[in-house]
This record gives structure tokens, C-alpha cells and sequence, in this order.
């Protein structure tokens, strides 16, 4: 072999090792779900073991009553999140854009949940909505109201506030991140231009904050449909079925029910649908680039 | 009457006080032009008087109403910023009618006022371009089509031409001068250059740390500088400044210093007379000296050539006398050679003579 397409190689030599960790724990695992996905699995067995059924572990969770109220949690779970997340991340942020003392402390504060254990956010609102204990009804009962079964009378509605309160730190620090980076002199000619606070807000700081906005909600939004730890805690995804999210469901189906297939072609569902946002996400991104791109690309032109 | 008046302005920062009382007053449809080294307050100023900074102290009117508490929007100020300040969201259009669009005026109104105001700067093919397909130029016109659009009594320019490279910012401050004489408004230039200064200006105002040192005409201010700053700092080449001292002999009177004594005429003398002490600081422009081996000892100054700097017709020569550095402009074709002492006439009555301890001109 000659020096230079030896050369050429090197590189790639030194990516192997990358690569080949890469096939082992990312692909293999990966592939073995969609493998089992088309058969009739188990746990009892071993893959070779169970016989191969086609399509029809698809077909029975596209017929499946349970599979499409699941699916239904799941999406009202994860948009409705979301969305008051947005609203209160990005409300905040635009109150708490401003040089206050003492604003790095209540900063900090602001961010603590993000970085509590899920499990642990479950078991401290599972404490708080307790009927007789829980911190709500204790308060409701001291004015004189009557106490409210939270997690039976409106459980998805209480899982919904958890994870509201766990994640819209999240989108606060991001926005403020924004907000921060904005060109200031764009906002100070608003002024002068005659824009009040609102106006401001409508007009230049939203529209220039939308791409990160955007890219957040959809990293949130990807993140809402894998939620198990804090409902597994809180409701083990009942009563009935009204908190049974999309990643609880393949845990029961796959540990419960014993029917691996099932589990991973509902896995493999999931799957396909985070993809989307993915794909979403990493083409707002590469469009913006383009926009970018084509810009430079004008001025040259005229140059 | 005078349009916008600065009464004892004053700026801090905690306990850091940058602007040191300002007063100033701006005519009607008056260019003035805020100059100065960066630190000195000039932006800062215009700051205030965009109502962009809060004001510590003072106040200031336009048109009689005293503005320091109010809202920029409540000014009737169109600003230009240095950046250009542009939103990157809009296209050259909605940039320029913002303002226009926010005061809900008639669709025709805001249509028929980008026209005539982007026919004016040239830009009617961009008009669908967002900034960023924009160069720097088009992008500096685009904001000064967002000022004059908004039919402001006032105009303030916070550094416009300083983000341009040398050759577009000479070609920009051609086109600002020709737009001034078509726009006949208030205007307030911010600028750390003495150049842009000079060519712009109605009237100049130079600061220094947080003082005005001197305002008036460019003529007036390059002819009468009121101190030593303000000398050093209008002209390029800058002045050369020699420590000087008054002696006598007899009835003649000299200016005295390291490497040259000059032999004062009537005028001069009378001049002098104003001295607080016999030091002086002497000040003498670059172009008036004058390359003249014939002239006596006694008025002129032997100047030893270190460097010569070439810039077409003209060229800069850095000269040594006995340590102290001076700068003259002389004729290109003018045979010298490096190393080489010449000597130069100095014009008297073009000198300048300043307090060694204030630092303020003299006669």
C-alpha cells in the first residue's frame, strides 16, 4: 500500500475504536428491540426461543383500546406541559430580565427543581397532595374548604402541576439566556422609536427570541413523552388508566403482561414519534444556517 | 431662541461623577457635533439626551420643556446608533416604519414616507432585505432611514461612521453632509473623530473628562483653541508643544527653550505680556513651519530628521531637537535625506502660547 492512501486511512483508524463502542451500545441494543418487535416474546425465553409473528404485534397495539388512551395521556400530558411551562418560563424571564439586587440569589432559587431527583419530585408531591397529611388539604381545610382527593379526583391534573413545576426552570434559565443575549442597542432604538414595555416585548424581544424559544420546546416536548419517574411515584399511572403515560404502559406491558413483542413495538412507536421532533428540531436548526448562509452569500455578491 | 439647552447636567455613577455640569446650548436646525477622546462624556450626553440614561443632576430642555424625565418617546428624537441598531427580524421596510406602524398611522401615510425616504438614501431595491443581507454601508443608511422617517424635530447620531471601513466612512460622512443640507433639523453628532468633526460641524464641541473645553465654529476652534487639549487635539498632525521660556536681553524679548531661542516681534511681546510666569508651554502647527535654510537662527527652529512619512503630495516629517519630538508637513519633493538637520521659519503669528500650570491659551 502506498504512503499517501495509508495516510488517507489514518483516520479512519483512529476512529474505529470509537466507532465499533458506538455499533455495540447504541445500535445493537437498538437493533435487538425492532428484532423483537416482530415476535411473539416471553420473558421466559430467549429471543432465538420465540417465534417470529410479522407484523402482528403492530397490528394489536393499533387495535388496542388501552395502547390509544395511553397515547392520548401521553400527548395531552406532554403539550399541556409544555405549554404552561413556555408560558411561565418565558413570562418569567421576561419579568426577571433586569439588574435587581440580590437577582443571582433568586436566580438560583428560580432553578432548584430542575436539579431534584424525578423520583424524589414524585414522592415530595405525592406527600403534598396526600388526602389527609398532604400540605394542600391541610391549608384547604384550615380556611374552612373542603379537602380534595387530588390524585383520584384529578390525577392527571396533579402530575401535570409536578412537572410544571419541576420543568419550567428549565425554560426560565434558557429564556433569560436569550433575553440576555439580545442586541441591546435593537431594543434602546425600540425605545426611541416609541415602543412601550409591551410593545417591546410583542414586537422585538419575542420574534428575536423565537429560534431558541422554538428549540426549547421541542427539547421539552421530547422530553414530556419519555416522562415515567415522578407519575410512577405519584399514581402508578391510575386510577384506572388516566395518568398511564406512554413509557408506563410498555414497562406494565413488558413486566405485567409478559409480552416482550408488544412492549418493544410500542417502544419502536415511540421511537418513530421522538424522532419527528428530532428531525423537526435539527431542521429548524440547519434551516436557519441555510438562512444565514444565503445572506452572506447576497453581500458577497455585491461586493 | 435656542432649541435645545443642557443646563448643569450632570451624570454619576454611585459616587463616580462622569459628566461634570454641563452647559450647552443648540440653535435651530444647528449641526452641532459632540468630540472628544472615549471616556470624556460625549456619548454619555447624547445618552441623556435620548432619555437612554437617567439624569443625576441638571436638566435639560428642548424647546423650553424641560425632557429629563421623560420617556424617550415623549422627546420627538430620531436616533442613529453607532452598531446601527437595526431589528434583525424586519426587512429594510418594517425597519424603517416602526416607528410609523406603532403610531398606528394610515397604511398610504407609512407607504408613500419609505418611498420618498428610501429614494433619498438609495436603498428602494432593498427594501424586502433583512439586515443581515445587508453590508455595512447599506445597513448604516438603512438606520438613518429609520431616523428620518419619524419626522423628528431632533436628530442624534451616536458614532454612525465608526463601524465602516476608512474608504465607506469618507464616502458616508460626503452623503451625511449632503443629506444635512436637505434636512434642515436639529442635529447632534457624537464622534471620537476630529475629522469627521470638522467637516460636519456648524459648531464643535469638545470634551475632555466630563468637561466641555471649548465650543465654536471648526474655524474658531482650530484658529483659537482655548486650551492645550483642545489644541492638541483638532489637526492632524497634531500640534507640537515645546516648554518654553520668556528671557530678556536688552529690549528684545525671546522665546527660549532646548535646542532654539526665537526672537519676539511687537505682537508677539504684547502677547506675553498676558503670562502668568515666565515658563510657558509654546504651540506650534505642524504647517507653519516653513523648510527655509536661509532663515536667521533667530526665527527658527533646527529640527533633526528621524522619520519621514510619505502620504502623497505632502509629507510628514518626524523630527528631533535636542530630545523634544516635532512634527512638520512639508512638500514631497522637497530633497531630504534621514539624519539630516534642517532648519525652519517659524511663522509667529500663527503660534500658540499656553500656561505651563493651567494649561489654557494665552493672549
Amino acid at each position: 500500500m502506498s504512503t499517501a492512501s495509508l495516510n488517507r486511512l489514518t483516520p479512519y483508524l483512529f476512529l474505529a475504536p470509537a466507532a465499533v463502542i458506538m455499533a455495540l451500545a447504541l445500535l445493537y441494543p437498538l437493533g435487538y428491540m425492532v428484532y423483537g418487535s416482530f415476535r411473539d416474546w416471553d420473558p421466559s425465553q430467549s429471543l432465538g426461543e420465540s417465534t417470529f409473528v410479522g407484523l402482528s404485534n403492530y397490528v394489536s397495539i393499533w387495535g388496542d383500546p388501552n395502547f390509544h388512551e395511553s397515547m392520548a395521556v401521553t400527548l395531552k400530558f406532554a403539550f399541556t406541559v409544555v405549554g404552561i411551562e413556555m408560558l411561565i418560563g418565558v413570562g418569567l424571564a421576561l419579568l426577571l430580565d433586569r439588574k435587581l439586587r440580590g437577582m443571582s440569589i433568586l436566580r438560583t432559587l428560580f432553578i432548584l427543581p430542575m436539579m431534584i431527583a424525578p423520583v424524589v419530585v414524585g414522592l415530595i408531591w405525592r406527600y403534598m397532595y396526600h388526602p389527609t397529611l398532604g400540605v394542600f388539604n391541610r391549608s384547604l381545610k384550615s380556611v374552612g374548604m373542603e379537602s380534595v382527593d387530588w390524585l383520584s379526583q384529578h390525577a392527571l391534573l396533579s402530575v401535570i402541576i409536578a412537572d410544571i413545576w419541576q420543568w419550567t426552570p428549565f425554560i426560565f434559565i434558557l429564556s433569560l439566556a436569550a433575553l440576555q443575549s439580545l442586541p441591546q442597542s435593537a431594543l434602546e432604538a425600540s425605545r426611541i422609536d416609541g415602543a412601550t414595555g409591551w410593545q417591546q416585548i410583542v414586537y422585538i424581544k419575542l420574534p428575536l427570541m423565537m429560534p431558541v424559544l422554538i428549540v426549547t420546546g421541542l427539547l421539552r416536548l421530547i422530553d414530556a413523552f419519555k416522562v415515567l419517574e415522578v407519575i410512577l411515584v405519584m399514581t402508578e399511572g391510575g386510577p384506572g388508566l388516566s395518568t398511564e403515560i406512554l413509557a408506563l404502559r410498555i414497562s406494565r406491558t413488558a413486566t405485567e403482561f409478559r409480552e416482550l413483542g408488544v412492549a418493544a413495538a410500542m417502544s419502536n412507536f415511540l421511537l418513530l414519534l421522538l424522532l419527528f421532533f428530532t428531525i423537526m428540531m435539527l431542521s429548524y436548526n440547519r434551516w436557519q444556517e441555510y438562512r444565514a448562509l444565503k445572506a452572506r452569500r447576497l453581500i458577497e455578491e455585491e461586493l | 431662541m435656542p432649541k435645545i439647552k443642557l443646563e448643569n447636567l450632570t451624570k454619576r455613577y454611585g459616587s463616580l461623577e462622569v459628566l461634570h455640569s454641563i452647559n450647552l446650548e443648540m440653535e435651530d436646525a444647528e449641526f452641532t457635533v459632540l468630540v472628544g477622546p472615549s471616556g470624556c462624556g460625549k456619548s454619555t450626553t447624547l445618552r441623556m439626551i435620548a432619555g437612554l440614561e437617567s439624569v443625576s443632576s441638571g436638566e435639560i430642555f428642548i424647546d423650553d420643556r424641560a425632557v429629563s424625565r421623560l420617556e424617550p418617546k415623549e422627546r420627538d428624537l430620531a436616533m442613529v446608533f453607532q452598531d446601527y441598531a437595526l431589528y434583525p427580524h424586519m426587512d429594510v421596510a418594517k425597519n424603517m416604519s416602526f416607528a410609523l406602524r406603532l403610531q398606528k398611522r394610515p397604511k398610504k401615510e407609512i407607504e408613500d414616507k419609505i418611498q420618498e425616504v428610501s429614494e433619498m438614501l438609495g436603498l428602494t431595491d432593498y427594501l424586502h432585505r433583512k439586515p443581515a443581507e445587508l453590508s455595512g454601508g447599506q445597513r448604516q443608511r438603512v438606520a438613518m432611514g429609520r431616523a428620518l422617517t419619524r419626522n423628528s424635530s431632533t436628530f442624534l447620531f451616536d458614532e454612525p461612521l465608526s463601524n465602516l471601513d476608512a474608504k465607506l466612512r469618507t464616502q458616508m460622512r460626503a452623503e451625511l453632509a449632503m443629506l444635512r443640507q436637505r434636512v434642515q433639523k436639529n442635529m447632534i453628532y457624537v464622534t471620537h473623530d476630529q475629522i469627521e468633526a470638522m467637516t460636519l460641524a456648524d459648531k464643535i464641541v469638545v470634551m475632555h473628562s466630563g468637561h466641555i473645553q471649548q465650543q465654536g465654529t471648526p474655524e474658531e476652534l482650530f484658529k483659537k483653541p482655548a486650551n492645550k487639549f483642545v489644541a492638541g487635539f483638532l489637526g492632524t498632525p497634531p500640534m507640537n508643544f515645546l516648554d518654553t521660556t520668556i528671557t530678556q536681553s536688552g529690549d528684545q524679548h525671546y522665546l527660549e527653550g532646548n535646542g532654539f531661542r526665537l526672537l519676539c516681534d511687537h505682537t508677539t511681546e504684547k502677547r506675553l505680556s498676558f503670562a502668568d510666569s515666565k515658563e510657558i508651554v509654546l504651540g506650534i502647527r505642524p504647517s507653519d513651519l516653513y523648510f527655509d535654510s536661509d532663515a536667521p537662527a533667530e526665527s527658527a527652529i533646527d529640527i533633526n530628521v528621524v522619520l519621514s512619512e510619505y502620504i502623497g503630495a505632502q509629507s510628514v516629517l518626524i523630527g528631533d531637537c535636542n530630545g523634544q519630538k516635532l512634527m512638520v508637513e512639508l512638500k514631497s519633493e522637497t530633497p531630504i535625506a534621514l539624519g539630516q538637520t534642517l532648519r525652519f521659519r517659524v511663522n509667529l503669528d500663527a503660534i500658540h502660547i499656553f500656561s505651563k500650570s493651567t494649561e489654557l491659551a494665552i493672549g
